[in-house]
């Protein structure tokens, strides 16, 4: 973690929104008093503010607003169905694709509002990629044509496709591994090395902005590591979103980490710092007795 | 039950049993044996089928296959036959694959809004519409075949003819577009559209959630979605439900005989007002027959029947070997 990362630019932001939010005014505010007012952020990144999600009536998430600078790495942590998921999937418009889905709030991206009516979600998709819990390579592929498949998709044009393919494989660290079988379906990888072409295949269409929901759950310690070399490698051009339930890996990889929790109602986000204060010095007691293992 | 065994040794497996309850034993019996009633009535079809044809086919040669005639010349020493159902075989796989030229594009696409961009409402209103599609009879296909469409299609193939009749396909001996495969084509076409939807349906829908989410992650539209996902996941499927129409295709009998001019002579010209069809061709027959040829009759169907069955073969063939490949 550089020392510039772990000071969040983004203060005088989230204090507005902060007194203009009910239950979670004085834990977030609290929170961004500590932090540099004033910094100018590295670049655009991707906001959301007052964040609401439903599935039917059932309200899953209430008024989540947290900053993700670029260039940052931020961790969120909490129990099982305290709406981690579900808010990483409103931040690239994925959450809409369950039926009956409903969500209120701003996410900006660059400082515009990837709700906003007229928006081309497809755009959205690009800017945001997405890494899954369970590797989902396309099986009919090859390993290379996985990794190009976004572009072909979106008839992006690349002028040296064997170029970019080297490029991508290389960031996620899986180069050395399929450099002489390209041609040869992705079924035939690990589950380690599947995610790692998921990865290489997120990053093909150069997204901004990369979220990560439990990338390593389904991975063995090994794997582990490597992915998370990888977002280490990758956190110096992008900015990473990453959802996980191993708090010794939200340790390793982000800058930030922001711990969130259902009591009963709808997830919340209780509190938001750099990570090492989150595991060292939480100021909630609720964080504190996550993170030290008493509870989730 | 314990047996010593000496280090190293390794027991040989044990055997793994249970007593049944009698409630379970009869159970299974009852249920083995409804299941083997299937099996059991389409084998005696069979061999009906085969015991009474064999005979004509003993007669008649293999030419029975190739030969496109049904004579029956009455002589001095009793009738001899001259027969072969070479044409109607032809024209029976010719009509069944302009059907599924026709109908499966037709049903993917019907089966492709329906799983994915129907509204639920619709959705579960045009399903029930398909079903009783199948539940249609098909006399009334066939009418609705010789009243409605016929002189719609008999227009539409005057202008493929106008158009395109320099490829050998679309040509026609003579100005005659009536009655011909091509109509009998759209006819099973709009009767093989609720198999073969449904079947399609079915196997969209399992397209894996995490793929579809995959792909529109990386910024896909709908269509990207169902061109990388969903086709290349029911690719085989679509093959499966494809070969079912064909085998209704294959069978169906009174809606083709409405709308089509049986000839005894092969022609490919799928506009000209002349095919064959075996089924039909029994149909047509039936009624005045005579004994031998009633046996040649017999002969046809188990024809039919074995061509039935080997194009389910293979449909099962092909869909086996990709599912090895694809998935």
């Amino acid at each position: 973690m550089s020392e510039n990362q772990n000071q969040n630019p983004e203060g005088e932001e989230m204090t507005t929104q902060a007194a203009a939010s009910s239950s979670l005014a004085s834990i977030s505010s609290e929170n961004l008093g500590k932090r540099a007012p004033g910094t100018k952020p590295l670049g655009a990144g991707l906001e959301a503010r007052g964040v609401h999600a439903w599935f039917g009536k059932h309200h899953a998430l209430a008024n989540v607003s947290l900053d993700f600078s670029a260039g940052t790495v931020t961790a969120l942590i909490g129990p099982s169905g305290c709406g981690k998921s579900t808010f990483i999937r409103t931040l690239n418009r994925m959450h809409e694709f369950i039926p009956s889905a409903a969500m209120a709030g701003e996410v900006l991206l660059d400082g515009k509002d990837v709700y906003a009516a007229g928006t081309d979600v497809t755009k959205i998709r690009l800017q945001i990629g997405m890494v899954f819990q369970k590797p989902n390579p396309f099986p009919s592929m090859t390993i290379g044509e996985n990794v190009l498949s976004g572009i072909k998709l979106a008839q992006l044009k690349v002028e040296n496709k064997d170029d970019l393919l080297e490029e991508c494989l290389v960031r996620a660290g899986l180069w050395k591994e399929v450099k002489d079988r390209l041609g040869a379906h992705a079924g035939g990888l690990s589950g380690g090395q599947q995610q790692r072409l998921c990865i290489a295949r997120s990053l093909a269409v150069k997204p901004k902005v990369l979220l990560m929901d439990e990338p390593c759950s389904a991975l063995d310690p090994g794997s582990t590591l490597r992915i998370e070399d990888t977002i280490n490698e990758l956190s110096s051009s992008m900015t990473i979103i990453i959802v996980t339930h191993n708090m010794q890996q939200a340790a390793r990889v982000s800058d930030y980490t922001a711990f969130f929790l259902s009591e009963g109602g709808p997830g919340q986000m209780i509190e938001v710092a750099p990570t090492s204060e989150i595991f060292s010095r939480p100021r909630d007691k609720r964080t504190e007795n996550y993170v030290s293992g008493r509870f989730g | 039950m314990s047996t010593t065994l000496e280090a190293g040794q390794i027991p040989a497996p044990r055997e793994l049993t249970t007593k049944h309850r009698r409630s379970d034993t009869i159970f299974r019996g009852v249920v083995t044996g409804f299941g083997m009633t299937a099996l059991l009535i389409l084998t005696l079809i069979g061999l009906f089928l085969s015991f009474r044809g064999i005979q004509t086919l003993h007669t008649q040669g293999f030419g029975f296959l190739t030969r496109s005639n049904w004579d029956v010349v009455q002589g001095d020493s009793g009738a001899t036959y001259n027969l072969g159902v070479g044409a109607m075989l032809f024209g029976t796989v010719l009509i069944s694959i302009v059907a599924l030229v026709i109908g499966v594009p037709l049903s993917v696409a019907l089966a492709l809004f329906l799983t994915f961009y129907a509204p639920a409402r619709v959705k579960t209103f045009l399903v029930s519409v398909v079903d009783l599609m199948a539940a249609f009879p098909s006399v009334l296909f066939g009418l609705w075949g010789f009243f409605v469409l016929m002189p719609l299609a008999t227009y539409w193939a005057k202008i493929i003819f106008k158009y395109l009749n320099w490829i050998p396909l679309f040509d026609a001996p003579q100005y005659f577009f009536e009655r011909s495969p091509f109509i009998a084509g759209l006819v099973l076409a709009i009767m093989i559209i609720p198999i073969v939807t449904s079947v399609a349906r079915e196997v969209f829908a399992q397209t894996p959630l995490d793929r579809i989410q995959a792909a529109y992650a990386l910024g896909a539209t709908k269509w990207g979605v169902i061109k990388t996902v969903v086709f290349p996941f029911g690719s085989s499927g679509l093959i499966g439900g494809a070969m079912l129409g064909l085998g209704r295709a294959f069978g169906e009998t009174v809606a083709v005989y409405s709308v089509l001019n049986i000839v005894f002579k092969v022609n490919f010209h799928v506009l000209y007002g002349s095919g064959g069809n075996v089924a039909s061709m029994i149909i047509q027959k039936w009624g005045e027959s005579t004994a031998d040829e009633t046996t040649a009759l017999l002969a046809a169907g188990f024809i039919l029947f074995l061509l039935t069955l080997l194009v389910n073969l293979g449909a099962n063939f092909i869909v086996r070997n990709t599912l090895k490949s694809g998935k």
